[in-house]
């Protein structure tokens, strides 16, 4: 198929018959594939929605963090079609590393993925600039249809469009349309189901001291244009397909011409624009000129005001915080209680090492990625309407300047103060932040805020060392320390950030440079699926790996050499026995001679001596193990742990561990061993999701354990200091 | 406005950094090689029109309208916009 060359003219009479006539897709069998693609803002995601629903599949591409989202489209009764929904992008020339999955699939013809056609979005309000990418591809040679989005803002704004004028002069189907409320879908949707030609209009000749060159890249490649052949010269560096030998090939050309891809590049896009000029003077008329956007601008005189702008944009992240911290928490005991219920349910009616590995493992671990999902779908409504209403750009614009001195980002500050209730949406927020750099940072730190799993582990420290004293009439010493953990994860979190900045290297430039969006009201449909879509990506691909984990953490836990599993239970029983303790207190006896007895114990064991140094023992050891499934997690195994060899009559985990005394009879939880174990708890990536959530979002296992590895040895080195200081 | 000696000749062309609110200027040509592709791409083509729209509240970025006929709002660093030379 690679050889097919589009050069048939547009079937100017045979286009009334072609109408109804479905459209062949080039490989015989598969649905007709048709890719997306348009400028940031020019309603492609509404229009993405409008053609395929729920119908979304969101996946991979290849070496980049945007997921690869397709969706197919009943565009007539008998024909659907495969759409494939492209990163926005201003031109065919990548600015970044996820820009590149355009050109990838764009430019290779003999690839089964590559589109039948393509649908360009482009904002009629703006078609200057939206044009430049139309151009692009059609003097790329692909066929082409133009959606030409929000006429009704073109028409506020007093620009008139001649469509059938517009049409001749750019050589392809033009439908105007507004995607956000469905106008025009209908109109697409024909056209899309028909054979498109390619366009054979030009918009730019390449200049003639080029074509030598271009001429031989084009017949080497056997490729079907000059613009092709010219784009093959500028980024025969990041082409996915090409191999080393190809590169190589071109860059001896490159090289032997003495090409210039920079100036060429500028001069380009210089000459598109004077041809998008002369087209627009042709076919558009402007009857207001001062625009002035009224109520974006009066808008923005209040919402980005030094004062009102930030005492707001603090209202909506509180009001974010308060759905992902307190709202959330009532559907996730729902959660949480049924799961429970599930699991004695089948507890009481069976038994068995499987039913155990089904409810302690499989359901207990299924039940921790659902959990995650009234938060996960909260905090993205609200960054879903933030984006659509163009509310995020403001906030961006107030915070660049702040975050930017620590390697951060404007859109930093969200994933950063969701934080603080869970990291796991909260990584899955930095997707806002276009620039990787800035990304990797802000996913690599989030976690450091203090999050609201460790608020058990801290309630319980606490509330043995300090005492319960009032300062200043008003204010509690216990208060001053629990606010002293979370600035010390803040301040570990922005320090951390800006060291990254220092130590990255990375070619990709950062820029600021983008589109400043008028305010819109959000479209609803847009934000829940948004929401369906966050959800499902999660519970598909980080809920995976959290199941995984949870499942190997709970065989550590029950299994251990069976020998010394039967001499714990035994043990336990003689002891309980000889004491006299109620079935209940039998039965906890038993479960933590288990657990010491487990591999987790001996894991417990076997770190002591690693961990010694920091004032933990043995038993902190298994905590710190089977907590990785969840910080909370941490309270109940010293719970369990802890009742080893102790009276009856200790009630609350507090109360165990006070009476823990060490070797000489002294209260082993001294100050200096609980702020040791509350820094580490500061500090340290004790989260299988949070995990899970980054290598999801970064796509690879690179990030997520320089993650673990970094804050398990920054947790580690603070938490030693802090003993051996206080010691 | 600092006190420094100046340094910098008086007839040192002004870029958009130098505009006051509300004021227009048209561009000349764009200083920086590699920006000035983003920038070519954005629709800041020599000869067009800008007119600074608003500054945030730390003084950077800034919003620029771009375009005789007003085509959209676009947002920069301090630093980029001093990259736009004005006629």
């Amino acid at each position: 198929m690679a050889g097919v060359e589009f050069v048939a003219g547009r079937a100017g009479a045979g286009a009334s018959a072609a109408i109804l006539e479905a459209a062949a897709p080039r490989h015989p069998g598969a649905l007709t594939r048709i890719a997306l693609i348009g400028n940031p803002n020019s309603g492609k995601t509404s229009l993405f929605n409008q053609l395929t629903g729920l119908n979304q599949k969101v996946g991979n591409f290849p070496g980049v963090t945007v997921d690869r989202k397709t969706g197919v489209s009943q565009l007539t009764p008998q024909l659907r079609a495969e759409i494939i929904d492209l990163p926005g992008t201003y031109s065919l020339y990548p600015k970044s590393l996820d820009e590149k999955v355009i050109t990838d699939l764009l430019y290779d013809r003999s690839s089964d993925q590559y589109p039948d056609f393509v649908v360009v979005t482009a904002d009629a309000s703006n078609l200057r600039r939206n044009l430049l990418l139309f151009t692009q591809l059609a003097d790329l040679g692909l066929p082409a249809v133009l959606a030409l989005n929000m006429m009704d803002v073109a028409a506020q704004h007093g620009v008139n469009i001649d469509i059938a004028a517009l049409q001749r002069e750019l050589g392809v189907p033009i439908i105007p349309m507004n995607a956000r409320k469905g106008i025009g879908i209908a109109a697409l949707k024909i056209v899309m189901a028909q054979m498109l030609d390619a366009p054979t209009t030009h918009f730019y000749e390449i200049e003639e001291e080029l074509l030598p060159m271009i001429r031989q890249i084009r017949y080497y490649f056997n490729l079907h244009n000059d613009y092709l052949a010219l784009h093959y010269a500028h980024q025969y560096r990041q082409i996915g397909f090409l191999s080393p030998d190809d590169r190589a090939y071109i860059g001896e050309l490159v090289q032997e011409y003495g090409f210039e891809a920079t100036p060429q590049q500028a001069q380009e896009t210089i000459a598109r624009y004077a041809s998008i000029n002369d087209i627009l003077l042709n076919t558009v008329s402007v009857t207001r000129t001062q625009r002035n956007e009224p109520y974006s601008n009066r808008l923005d005189k209040v919402l980005t005001h030094k004062v009102w702008g930030y005492l707001i944009f603090l209202g909506v992240l509180f009001l974010m915080f308060q759905a992902v911290f307190a709202w959330a928490s009532y559907p996730m005991d729902l959660i949480d209680q049924g799961v429970a219920w599930i699991n004695s349910l089948i507890q009481s009616n069976f038994d068995g090492p499987l039913i155990n590995l089904l409810t302690e493992g499989v359901l207990a671990g299924l039940g921790g990625v659902l959990i995650f999902i009234p938060q996960i779908a909260l905090l993205f409504a609200f960054i879903a309407v933030l984006e659509e209403t163009g509310y995020m750009a403001r906030v961006t614009f107030m915070m660049d300047r702040i975050m930017r001195k620590f390697g951060l980002n404007g859109k930093s500050v969200v994933p950063l103060i969701s934080g603080v209730a869970c990291a796991v949406p909260a990584i899955m927020s930095a997707r806002t932040i276009e620039n990787w750099k800035d990304r990797m940072i802000t996913i690599f730190v989030t976690p450091l805020m203090s999050c609201s799993a460790r608020i058990p582990v801290y309630t319980v420290l606490i509330g043995l060392v300090v005492p319960d004293q009032p300062i200043l009439g008003i204010f509690n010493l216990r208060g001053f320390a629990l606010m002293g953990l979370y600035l010390l994860g803040f301040v570990a979190a922005i320090l951390s950030a800006w060291a990254m900045k220092v130590l990255m290297k990375t070619k990709e430039r950062s820029y600021f440079i983008m589109e400043f969006p008028v305010y819109r009201w959000p479209r609803w449909k847009n934000v829940g699926i948004t929401i369906v879509e966050k959800v499902k990506a999660f519970v598909f691909q980080a809920g995976k790996v959290i199941l995984a984990i949870s499942i190997l953490l709970w065989v550590l836990a029950s299994y251990g050499p069976s020998e010394a599993m039967q001499q714990a239970e035994e043990r336990a029983k003689t002891e309980a026995e000889a004491k006299g303790l109620t079935a209940a207190e039998v039965d906890s006896h038993i479960a933590s001679e288990k657990l010491e007895s487990s591999y987790a114990g001996h894991f417990g064991h076997l770190i002591e001596p690693a961990i010694r140094p920091l004032g933990f023992d043995w038993k902190i050891g298994i905590s710190l193990l089977t907590s990785f499934a969840a910080r909370e997690v941490f309270v109940g195994t010293m719970s369990t742990i802890y009742s080893v060899g102790q009276d009856a009559d200790q009630q609350t985990v507090q109360q165990k561990l006070a009476s823990e005394k060490d070797a000489n009879g002294q209260p082993f939880f001294t100050p200096a061993r609980s702020f040791s174990l509350l820094v580490f708890y500061v500090f340290a990536m004790q989260c299988m999701s949070t995990l899970a959530a980054t290598y999801r979002e970064t796509k690879g296992w690179k990030w997520p354990l320089m993650q673990l590895l970094y804050m398990t040895g920054l947790a580690y080195f603070s938490a030693l200091l802090v003993y051996q200081l206080m010691k | 406005m600092s006190i420094r000696p100046t340094t910098a000749s008086p007839a040192m062309p002004r870029s958009v950094k130098d505009l006051r609110l509300g004021e227009s200027g048209t561009i000349c040509c764009l200083k920086d090689p590699e920006m000035a592709l983003k920038l070519l791409e954005m629709g800041c083509i020599p000869g067009t029109q800008v007119r600074l729209n608003s500054r945030a509240p730390l003084g950077c970025p800034i919003t620029v309208v771009v375009g005789e006929s007003e085509d959209y709002t676009l947002s920069l660093r301090v630093s980029e916009a001093a990259t736009i030379v004005l006629k």
